[in-house]
């Protein structure tokens, strides 16, 4: 509360005040406790939102059992642990970063930043491998969903659709490949439903860990500049919250769309 | 004049003549601005803009609804079909209200400015957030008129798909789509900032038992703000992704579930009307306690029920849904959660009401607004029981039984609790009065159009007239005239409030610090406040202790007695 009727700087009769310190805060660690329950309260609206998908994963998944089963079999488990494993180490890296701030190791600091945002461009690159392949293939969303090649089919598909159309081994060509395509498309299992889930869900997430890498960026910056030190580090560890947040909705996506066969 | 206040010089009410509004001067020092109360004052004046956009509409449609029974419906009026202009008038109407006018009203405007001012602190915790807040605004009711430069949408606010998907032009759709997920987030961040600076910066000595209820009814909003908004925001972010690239999500010809859109927009929309009423609760409070000058009774119980409505407003969003094919155990699951929220709104109306009791009642204009607001909210909360129950609902949904109940609550309560805010905490933003008499009869006004314009819509809805009509059938035009002739009492009494609130925020009287005599700590602070808010240190004390505070008929309002002054604490020290 102010106590002075200047209205400028009501500080001059006080001990200096940090030059990281807010007008309207009275300790650094007031400051800092705001900024952290700013971004758990944050986290919490990440939660319901990601919330919906899951809810509507859960419902298409009740009511689409075996498109589920089915639609598993695109995707690469090698290439979802891969991105497991390098966000679980981005995780790492980054509570070591809020750590070398709290210790002001600033040579740590700018390392374990950086060693995250790499960890976190690896990840998209990961992704972007994943997605062309799917758009070459044409297992994709809703309406778009078409498969242009047998050859391209992963082997649990191309079991599934003997098993259930043993006459598709007498078909050759683009009439087997029609088959295939109502097996599965809309007339069929509804695989476009299933990309559609996958797409949003990981689009969403791969849209947060884009952003993640931008605040990255920023926070590199600043410690490259040494703005932090075991007073003032609130920015790193919130950051650090977030990208907790990030790879932990992660972790739940991959055993959900990678690993239900 | 107004309250009796008597012309002074500039600067004879707070030993200053600087304030918040003239600190700084230009358009540029104002769009930059970090200070929670310039913040508010330009929220403030877009809410307004907004309400005055949705009545444009709702009394352009009330208008279309004169004569509604002996229209030919061949009739083009500006080279389109009357009904066609009727189905754009209501969504529209519906959507700015909602979106641009209720839900952000009370609290961007007038909780942005009390609620640091209550605390006795200099601003909110997170000033940055709060711009962006502003700006998220912005751009949302921009995009949302690009809406209208488009040519608007016919959907209804509630975007039901299949036919708002795949039935409208692109533009509009994206436009308004986008817009909502904006203005999702601008009060996403709002409900956030609120509750990290009632959690950081109370003062010692203010437990959150003695913060005012007004900022119990924030807290709670707030939790609302932060937990179902993003449902919708996602919600509205698939629409827009199903509408470009068929992804096959909510529309049934591409393999899409219509009914889970449904599930997903009222599990934000319905905790959205507790976004709307809770905060216009928290001003009621305020207005009863303060012009009954007594200490309001039942405090735990209002605040609590407060957060009681929250929570039990989360899980009754199937009430929406009793007839969109949803199984008979949600509805009967549904129905029953439903009437739980009727208790603790019932608990804060007999508390308010037990706070009247032997106090001695002053009826200025933020009073007559409260009480305007309990008789509205009493025939609004009970017809929602009405419909809560699965029998009724059947015969009465989608009739205009319907919106004269969601209004009552809506507008009834809400637009008649942000009126009363506004004109009780005029002095204090604006350093002004208003004229007293004008008021009274602005609110005479909206009290008598608004009555006028939904009673009669109880007894058409309960015969049968289905909402979202632009014709119908004879029987029922008497009740739509006195409807459309209520629309625009209403109307009159809104703009005449405009007219004088702005005439005297440049050419009022000037405003005591407290006119009231209310005891909530903004008070202690000139009128208009100082930059940083208050020039002398704030007293902390509960804020129903009207004992503190004296008459000064010098100033024509209240001080703090001598004794509070030089002790530094307040009379009463084991009140509640």
């Amino acid at each position: 509360m102010s106590t002075s009727t200047a209205h400028s700087h009501d500080t001059h009769a006080l001990p200096p005040r940090p030059k990281e310190l807010a007008m309207h805060f009275d300790t650094l660690h007031n400051q800092y406790q705001a900024g952290k329950l700013g971004m758990w309260l944050f986290l919490g609206q990440e939660v319901l939102f990601f919330a919906a998908l899951f809810t509507a994963y859960a419902v298409y998944r009740g009511n689409h059992t075996e498109m589920f089963h089915v639609g598993q079999y695109f995707l690469d488990w090698r290439l979802g642990a891969t991105n497991t494993i390098v966000l679980l180490f981005s995780s790492m890296t980054a509570a070591w970063s809020v750590r070398c701030a709290q210790l002001e190791q600033r040579r740590g600091l700018v390392l374990t930043i950086a060693i995250t945002w790499l960890c976190a461009l690896t990840f998209m690159v990961v992704k972007y491998f994943e997605y062309t392949h799917k758009i070459h293939v044409g297992s994709v969303w809703g309406d778009s969903f078409h498969i242009h090649n047998m050859a391209d089919l992963p082997r649990g598909v191309v079991d599934w659709l003997y098993k259930h159309n043993p006459g598709l081994a007498q078909m050759q060509g683009e009439e087997q490949l029609a088959a295939v395509n109502d097996m599965l498309g809309k007339n069929g299992l509804g695989l476009g439903s299933f990309f559609a889930v996958y797409f949003c869900m990981t689009g969403l997430h791969g849209i947060h860990v884009l952003v993640g890498m931008g605040v990255y960026a920023w926070l590199f910056v600043r410690a490259l500049k040494g703005h932090f030190n075991r007073r003032y580090y609130g920015a790193v560890d919130n950051v650090a919250l977030y990208w907790h947040i990030v790879d932990l909705i992660w972790i739940f996506l991959f055993p959900l769309l990678y690993l239900i066969g | 004049m107004a309250g009796g206040v008597v012309e002074k010089p500039e600067g004879a009410y707070g030993g200053s003549t600087r304030n918040y509004l003239n600190e700084t001067r230009g358009i540029k020092n104002w769009i930059i601005t970090l200070d929670h109360k310039r913040i508010a004052m330009m929220y403030l004046v877009a809410v307004t803009l907004a309400l005055l956009l949705g009545g444009f509409f709702a009394v352009a449609l009330r208008t279309v609804l004169w004569d509604g029974a002996v229209r030919d419906p061949n009739d083009l009026i500006l080279g389109m079909r009357v009904e066609q202009m009727y189905n754009k008038y209501f969504t529209l109407h519906g959507a700015v209200m909602v979106f641009m006018f209720i839900i952000p009203g009370i609290p961007a405007s007038l909780g942005n400015f009390i609620l640091p001012m209550q605390l006795g602190t200099k601003d909110l915790a997170l000033p940055r957030i709060n711009l962006m807040s502003l700006y998220l605004y912005w751009i949302g009711a921009t995009l949302f008129v690009g809406v209208l430069a488009f040519g608007g949408l016919d959907t209804g606010w509630t975007l039901y798909p299949p036919y708002s998907l795949d039935r409208q032009t692109s533009i509009p759709l994206i436009l308004a789509l986008s817009a909502v997920f904006i203005l999702g987030f601008s009060s996403i961040l709002t409900g956030l900032n609120f509750i990290v600076t009632m959690h950081r910066l109370r003062p010692p000595g203010m437990g959150m038992y003695d913060m005012p209820l007004f900022l119990w009814a924030l807290y709670a909003t707030s939790l609302i703000q932060v937990l179902a908004t993003p449902v919708i925001g996602l919600t509205l972010a698939l629409a827009m992704v199903e509408h470009m690239f068929h992804i096959g999500i909510f529309l049934p010809q591409y393999g899409g579930d219509p009914v889970l859109f449904q599930h997903f927009f009222w599990f934000y929309s319905h905790p959205a009307v507790y976004i709307m009423i809770l905060p216009a609760m928290g001003v009621q409070s305020e207005l009863i306690a303060t012009f009954s000058r007594k200490h309001v009774f039942g405090y735990k119980a209002i605040g609590w029920s407060s957060i009681a409505i929250a929570a039990i407003g989360f899980i009754v969003w199937g009430h929406h849904m009793f007839v969109a094919g949803q199984s008979p155990a949600a509805g009967l699951i549904f129905s029953f959660l439903t009437f739980f929220v009727a208790i603790p709104s019932a608990i804060k109306v007999f508390n308010w009401v037990a706070t009247m009791y032997r106090g001695s009642i002053e009826l200025k204009t933020p009073m007559l607004y409260g009480l305007a607001f309990m008789y509205l909210f009493g025939i609004g909360g009970l017809t929602g029981l009405f419909l809560a129950s699965i029998a009724n609902n059947v015969h009465l949904h989608d009739t205009y039984f319907v919106i004269a109940h969601f209004h009552m609550v809506m507008v009834g309560s809400t637009l008649n609790a942000f009126f009363g805010g506004v004109h009780y905490w005029w002095p204090k933003m604006t350093g002004r009065m208003y004229n007293e008499t004008l008021a009274k009869i602005a609110c005479g006004l909206v009290f008598l159009g608004f009555n006028l314009a939904f009673m009669p819509q109880f007894v058409a809805g309960t015969r049968g007239m289905p909402r979202r009509y632009a014709n119908y059938a004879d029987e029922f035009t008497t009740f739509h005239q006195i409807s459309t002739v209520g629309a625009y009492v209403l109307g009159a009494g809104v703009l005449l409030q405009v007219i004088y609130l702005t005439y005297s925020w440049f050419k009022g009287p000037r405003a005591p610090k407290n006119p009231w005599g209310a005891a909530s700590l903004e008070w202690q602070a000139d009128s208009p406040p100082d930059f940083h808010n208050f020039t002398k240190p704030v007293i902390v004390m509960a804020a129903y202790d009207y004992e503190n505070w004296e008459y000064d008929p010098n100033t024509g309002g209240y001080e703090l007695r001598k004794e509070v002054v030089e002790s530094g604490r307040s009379l009463a020290t084991a009140h509640h």
